[in-house]
């Protein structure tokens, strides 16, 4: 508890975690939104979303290879993996789509494992970043140091979300794929085109992945081979917020990166993750007895 | 009837074949004025590229001992000769391979697979028909605590990785008039059995200097943030700060503790060379002291190739690229077994195991001298620091080329 007590001592190494906890957690926050669109429409858990993110990443650095500044790797990443997304849905999750949930998350881990060694074969297992070239920004007197990079991501996710939101209570597409989601069949009967709504929500979650792999491999550093950590977290925080509920999947996000950075700090980072599934337990279980005692009340 | 005499005609054949091989060299596989050693080593898989340098370093110093006339033994000179098999990086091909090169082949006198996984899975081989190897590429401390006694290696093993380094704080401390005991060590690494090693090693000496260890993280397998971590050496402020999460691990440090700036006066780390740090950050990854096993600059040197330096010379004429330390640990592998067989004088397989046990030589890639678990305890791990954009040769101290820069330079100073 040693380790506490720094924090109460020096509250300025708080801000520090949260501060860095909330700027990576709405790149989370980003794939949970694409798992959970994906699953809302298609009732599909996406257990590639991490090799989606990976992938997205290789792309822009890619390009970052080819002489241009990783920024623009966002885009490209984004549709590079919509039509990565479009291929695998034609050929693999168009056959699962209607069968049960087993299907289609055995068939989801079979791309998973399928991309982790494609990516093994072009990019080699070493590991790959990309520098944006910016530099650290200093508050409170140099103690709390933020990598400006982070800020730029932050506003690249949330601007994202936003042009997803817009997207979707706007447009006729948005409105189609809504509707898909609220009843498949129904929208099938007053003219909606599911086949092709499946097709474009599964690639436009690829490609949000992507992004969010843009994001992360300026952040940190990619690898075939740690997508899972990804997945995971999307599945975390899509659990916790709950389907079709935005303000939950990005609050959920950033509380997510916040908990893991003082979980990290206060235990251990090998308990990071550990603690993180604890949390996941009793939250679940919180609903729970909150959902019964609402029975109660009803009966 | 007549498949029951052919069946009993083919038990007899096979009898006889057995016989035969059971017959065969009691003595050493030692063929006119030649020997010949037996080698499984990946050629294909996820260790071909070093499983390429194990065997180019193993192949140079054959050629060199052949061009020197041979190995002396009891008088007179044999040439040398490798038998490979390709093991596939799968450590199950290593134990078949084994067999197969004792059984088969005859051979009694083995050079080590790559890595420490396939050397797993030759030990228990070699160790059930007494054939004694010298291996050169696998580094796990598990290697040594199951009492294998044909088992020897050349390198220094995983928990010597980054020992070393609190070694050099330590004296470096010293020199400047500082008490060593009030020196603050924070480790970070991966909790995988090979970082697990390395954490055991640096634990170990910093107790021995009686220093503080004030941040033990243990990082998750799928790495990918150290900002909990790094906080915690910010508030801290550890002298050293050790990481070790193979090429994630590194390329994560360096890229985090220059973004965050912290300021810790020693950083060490594992996997320099394969993350690319250099080539990747550039100057972020300055004044970072990398863990090798050897390095061409280093001052030791024997009578087959000469000076560290003319061995690195020789291998590049002959292979066409500078040789890393898996292929220089090969070739010294090689030369220790020059060395206990003239000395045995013999090719008697428990004579030149005894001779093996009592080597004490120095080569071109370091001293060495095994401990009775097999391990070499004579070279220690070489730490290289990058100044300016290239890895130098800082400890230990007595034949590295320069000096450590310490303290790291602050951030706000650079």
């Amino acid at each position: 508890m040693d380790n506490l007590q720094i924090l109460v001592a020096a509250p300025v190494f708080s801000v520090q975690l949260l501060i860095d906890g909330i700027l990576v957690g709405a790149v989370f926050a980003l794939a949970a939104y694409g798992m959970a669109l994906v699953w809302g429409v298609m009732n599909i858990i996406n257990i590639a979303q991490g090799e989606f993110v990976i992938l997205g990443g290789y792309v822009t650095w890619a390009v970052a290879q080819a002489g241009f500044h990783p920024f623009l790797g966002v885009p490209v990443s984004f549709i590079a993996l919509f039509a990565v997304g479009w291929i695998l849905y034609r050929a693999v999750v168009a056959r699962v789509v209607d069968r049960d949930l087993f299907i289609s998350i055995l068939a989801t881990f079979g791309i998973s494992i399928l991309m982790q060694q494609v990516m093994n074969q072009v990019f080699t297992a070493d590991v790959q970043t990309a520098q944006s070239g910016l530099g650290t920004l200093f508050l409170f007197e140099g103690q709390v140091t933020v990598a400006q990079i982070k800020i730029v991501a932050f506003v690249f996710a949330l601007a994202l979300g936003g042009a997803l939101v817009v997207f979707m209570r706007r447009s006729r597409l948005g409105k189609a794929i809504r509707a898909t989601a609220q009843n498949a069949r129904a929208a099938r009967i007053l003219g909606v085109d599911t086949g092709r709504v499946y097709a474009i929500t599964y690639s436009l979650n690829a490609a949000i992945c992507g992004a969010a792999g843009a994001l992360v491999v300026m952040i940190w550093v990619i690898q075939p081979f740690i997508g899972l950590a990804y997945t995971v977290r999307s599945f975390m925080i899509v659990v916790v917020a709950g389907l079709g509920n935005l303000a939950g999947v990005v609050a959920a996000g950033l509380g997510l990166g916040a908990a893991e950075n003082f979980a990290g700090f206060i235990l251990g980072a090998e308990f990071q993750t550990a603690f993180i599934f604890s949390l996941l337990v009793v939250i679940l279980l919180g609903r729970n007895l909150r959902l019964r005692r609402q029975r109660r009340v009803l009966r | 009837m007549t498949s029951l005499t052919t069946r009993v005609g083919m038990l007899a054949a096979g009898l006889a074949v057995g016989g035969l091989l059971a017959a065969g060299p009691a003595m050493a596989k030692v063929e006119g004025d030649t020997i010949v050693f037996g080698a499984a080593v990946s050629f294909t898989g996820k260790y071909s590229t070093n499983g390429k340098h194990t065997k180019n370093g193993y192949d140079l110093a054959a050629k060199r001992l052949n061009d020197m006339g041979g190995i002396e033994v009891a008088g007179k000179r044999y040439n040398v000769k490798i038998q490979y098999y390709d093991d596939e990086s799968t450590p199950a091909r290593n134990a078949q391979l084994a067999e197969r090169l004792i059984n088969q082949d005859g051979i009694k006198f083995i050079l080590g697979p790559y890595g420490s996984g396939p050397t797993k899975g030759m030990a228990p081989i070699i160790e059930k028909y007494k054939i004694p190897m010298v291996e050169a590429n696998g580094a796990s401390r598990s290697l040594f605590n199951k009492g294998y006694r044909y088992l020897f290696a050349v390198l220094s093993t995983s928990e010597q990785y980054l020992a070393e380094a609190i070694n050099l704080a330590a004296k470096l401390s010293a020199a400047e008039g500082r008490r060593v005991q009030d020196l603050k060590v924070a480790i970070a690494v991966e909790n995988d059995p090979f970082s697990q090693d390395i954490r055991a090693g640096v634990i170990d000496d910093a107790k021995r200097w009686g220093m503080r260890v004030v941040i033990d993280d243990k990082l998750p397998k799928e790495l990918n943030d150290m900002t909990a971590t790094l906080t915690k050496v910010k508030a801290v402020k550890p002298d050293v700060l050790v990481v070790s999460g193979h090429s994630k691990g590194a390329a994560l440090a360096i890229r985090q503790v220059h973004e965050m700036k912290v300021d810790v006066p020693m950083l060490a780390i594992t996997h320099c060379e394969a993350a690319d740090v250099i080539g990747k950050f550039g100057a972020a990854a300055d004044y970072t002291l990398c863990a090798t096993q050897w390095d061409e600059t280093m001052s030791y040197r024997d009578g087959w190739f000469g000076s560290a330096g003319d061995y690195a010379k020789t291998f590049q004429a002959a292979y066409g690229y500078v040789p890393p330390y898996q292929a220089a640990e090969s070739s010294a592998a090689v030369l220790v077994w020059a060395d206990a067989l003239k000395r045995a004088g013999t090719f008697d397989t428990e004579a030149v195991r005894d001779a093996l046990a009592q080597t004490d030589m120095q080569t071109f890639y370091g001293n060495i001298k095994f401990d009775e678990t097999g391990k070499n305890i004579a070279k220690p791990m070489v730490l290289r620091q990058i100044q300016n954009g290239k890895l130098v040769p800082v400890a230990p101290v007595e034949f590295a080329a320069k000096k450590t820069i310490f303290p790291r330079p602050m951030w706000s100073e650079r």
